[in-house]
């Protein structure tokens, strides 16, 4: 059952995130983009993790995507102006560079070690982590790279706010 | 469920504390202010550096961490910290002038740089890669913003949006990096890779070995080693000039800063399994930017090649590892910072409101225009090129001999050579500034320099020299901060 | 039975596609895209990491909210900047923002 859910939400993202990259209409790559983060919430699910999977559609999907088609509606883009690179040699040395690594990766990470004898135990019945667990771990263990988000927050906006005012 | 306070000790964070609090304070004040009192800001933030300089000054000789094992103070970060916030101190100085000519005086301007300086605070302590991670972003954020400060300019503009697309590309595989780390060991905390390093086999963990590759492609890009150099001469030509002088400084040590604890103190155990990687780079770095600095005619696009090719040296001192070789990377991190910030403020001081004057030519006569000027230039360039008697000269002398040292003769031949090249360049203007007539110029009046300008000149003129002539104390300075390590 | 290779392959197939797209957009928004694309490949590494070789520990999954964070500090930095790129340049065609030689 897992894995035909796994499946069909995989193959959703992969087709997606293609169509984010080769589309020519800004707005539908941004789209294709948010259904990308809606099939990797799915799979957090998967994963036992349902917190990181709301916060994946709320903040990402919903936050920070809508952030995106704001600015592409407010620059009004062309078609023209969006697609991607027309040259053939550039685009010839991005898939060499992009499948060599493809390759790269997927041979260390199989042939690789992890830390771990449960790498195959397959569905152990580990209870999901809900929002306690992660609070307690942000609030404790975490505290200081939390409070160093914060700050990392607050140099957004002003970054922002320097960048886009028009006048300051 | 029992929820465990973890101790604190905000003691050892104070510098920290410090300078993020002051960066606040200038955000909150600068509303406030009127248009000719906007000059507070930059007062507040030097103040800022002066105290979080004090406080770190009574963090020597500690070695503790906190926050669960993320934050670690020893001698190695606080060494780190000195050279930051000197370079900061120095950078808002001569940023005040600068800003104020250019029009573009705000208080955000100095809160970034307060900001900055904290990342790079965090590079040098954290213990956790998820802190290395966030300072690295707290500071990057902020450069690519400073970047782009001068808003109308479109060379500023072009300058902050090719500085952050690569740099968020780079964040990209630094992640993918981390990612592997964690994945072969099971936690992101130094110590306990560090633990897992050494009592398992690791040196046949290919993920570990991709994660340190990938892991030396994001530092490497911050600290513009070749071949993820590509944004440096755009970045560097396009920005403000203070913030040029300030990525040049701050932020490349702030990379070798974590690249050397990350490297030289988790992955020690597997250490000659990629000297032989970071060889080719610190070569091809040297060698690279050397070469292309010798075809530049714009003085800003030049100190950022010499920069690509400084940062090579550097890693030298990486391959020959080791405690000399760490304490000579120190002392050569703290003598760039000097020489580096000196030439770019020399650079400004020529500058006029619109026209930044960085065309070589606009060097030529200099010394009969205004002699002091020239000479300081002259200083700080031979110190680049590695003249005796200046702190290039000592920097680069223990480097190479700590190579010597670790049996890495090779690298040092190609390292003089480059050093040989590089003197073309940087005495081609020493050359232009007494040898030639001045071009005609439509503004031949003197050059007014700044009081907090002047200031900078005398810091960094003393310390080149005085790293140059009697480099003892800072060197066992720097050997008393990688001892602990060791 | 999914195993932690099925989550790895998917994040590597999607890491390489934004970084394919990273390469060959020649548009500041659609790079940006790009990036965020790779930002979400590292992110279910980490999750599945974090289930299978950490079951009991979370820390991939902390790390996982510190990166969507950052991704979002990262967006609206850059979103900023290229809002200021197209007032001032008209367009934000990489390949126009040039006006210093490579």
């Amino acid at each position: 059952m897992e894995i035909l859910i796994f499946s069909i939400v995989a193959l959703i993202a992969v087709i997606c995130s293609v169509q984010v990259i080769i589309s020519r209409n800004p707005v539908n790559s941004a789209l294709f983009l948010i259904a990308t983060m809606v099939s990797l919430a799915i799979l957090f699910i998967l994963l036992n993790a349902p917190f990181l999977a709301t916060i994946q559609i709320i903040v990402y999907a919903g936050a920070i995507m809508v952030l995106f088609l704001f600015v592409i509606m407010l620059l009004n883009l062309r078609r023209d102006e969006f697609g991607p690179e027309r040259r053939r040699a550039q685009r010839f040395f991005a898939i060499l560079f992009s499948f060599l690594l493809l390759i790269g990766i997927t041979t260390v990470l199989t042939v690789g070690t992890f830390n771990s004898n449960q790498v195959e135990s397959g569905w152990s019945k580990t209870i999901p982590a809900g929002v306690e667990p992660l609070a307690q771990l942000l609030f404790t263990k975490y505290l200081f790279p939390f409070e160093l988000a914060s700050v990392l927050l607050l140099v957004a906006i002003v970054g922002a706010v320097v960048m886009a005012k028009r006048r300051l | 469920m029992d929820w465990i306070i973890p101790a604190v000790n905000l003691k050892l964070i104070l510098p920290e504390i410090v300078v993020c609090l002051f960066a606040i304070l200038i955000l909150v004040t600068d509303p406030f202010l009127s248009k000719e009192r906007k000059i507070w800001s930059a007062h507040l933030s030097w103040i800022a550096v002066v105290i979080a300089f004090i406080a770190n000054i009574r963090l020597w000789n500690l070695q503790e961490a906190t926050f669960t094992n993320m934050f670690l103070v020893d001698n190695y970060a606080t060494f780190f910290k000195f050279i930051f916030l000197a370079g900061s101190f120095l950078i808002i100085l001569i940023s005040m002038s600068y800003l104020k000519r250019e029009e573009i005086l705000h208080g955000e301007y100095f809160s970034l740089i307060l900001f900055s300086t904290l990342g790079m605070m965090l590079l040098a302590s954290g213990f956790d890669l998820v802190v290395i991670f966030l300072g690295l972003e707290i500071m990057s954020v902020s450069l690519y913003v400073l970047a782009g400060f001068k808003r109308s300019d479109l060379a500023s503009n072009e300058a902050s949006l090719k500085y952050f697309l690569m740099g968020a590309f780079a964040t990209g595989f630094l992640l993918y990096g981390i990612v592997m780390i964690y994945g072969s060991v099971g936690s992101t905390n130094l110590g306990q890779i560090i633990n897992h390093i050494t009592s398992n086999d690791a040196g046949s963990n290919l993920l570990i070995w991709a994660g340190a590759g990938l892991l030396l492609v994001g530092f490497g890009f911050k600290i513009a080693s070749v071949p993820f150099h590509m944004w440096v001469p755009d970045v560097y030509q396009g920005a403000p000039t203070p913030i040029t002088a300030f990525i040049s400084a701050g932020p490349k040590a702030a990379g070798f800063a974590a690249l050397l604890r990350v490297f030289l103190f988790s992955f020690t155990t597997i250490k000659m399994d990629w000297t032989m990687i970071v060889w080719i780079m610190a070569a091809l770095t040297m060698s690279v930017g050397n070469i292309v600095a010798l075809a530049q005619s714009d003085i800003k696009r030049m100190l950022a090649y010499s920069s690509i090719a400084h940062a090579g040296y550097v890693l030298v001192a990486l391959v020959a590892g080791g405690e000399t070789g760490v304490s000579s990377a120190l002392f050569y991190l703290l003598a760039y910072t000097f020489m580096n910030i000196g030439a770019f403020t020399v650079v400004i001081a020529l500058g006029r409101k619109g026209q930044d004057n960085t065309k070589l030519e606009d060097y030529s006569g200099l010394g009969s225009r205004s002699p002091i000027l020239a000479i300081l230039m002259t200083i700080f360039l031979f110190s680049l090129a590695g003249f005796p008697p200046t702190a290039g000269f000592m920097a680069k002398f223990y480097v190479f001999g700590s190579a010597v040292k670790s049996g890495f003769t090779g690298l040092v031949i190609i390292g003089v050579l480059n050093s040989l090249i590089s003197v073309y360049y940087y005495l081609r203007i020493v050359v232009l500034m007494f040898m030639q007539a001045p071009v005609t110029r439509t503004d031949n009046e003197r050059i007014k320099v700044a009081f907090c300008a002047i200031l900078v000149l005398i810091i960094s003129t003393w310390a080149v020299l005085q790293m140059g002539i009697f480099p003892q104390s800072l060197l066992s300075l720097a050997q008393a901060s990688v001892s602990s390590i060791f | 039975m999914i195993g932690l290779n099925h989550f790895l392959t998917l994040s590597t197939i999607l890491f390489c596609i934004g970084i394919f797209g990273v390469l060959t957009r020649r548009n500041a928004i659609g790079i940006l895209m790009s990036i965020e694309l790779m930002f979400n490949a590292v992110n279910i590494n980490f999750v599945a990491f974090s289930r299978f070789v950490t079951p009991t520990a979370l820390v991939g999954q902390i790390f996982a909210i510190f990166i969507i964070t950052i991704a979002a500090a990262e967006a609206t930095v850059g979103l900023a900047i290229v809002l200021l790129i197209y007032r001032n340049f008209k367009g934000i065609n990489v390949d126009n923002i040039n006006i210093m030689k490579w």
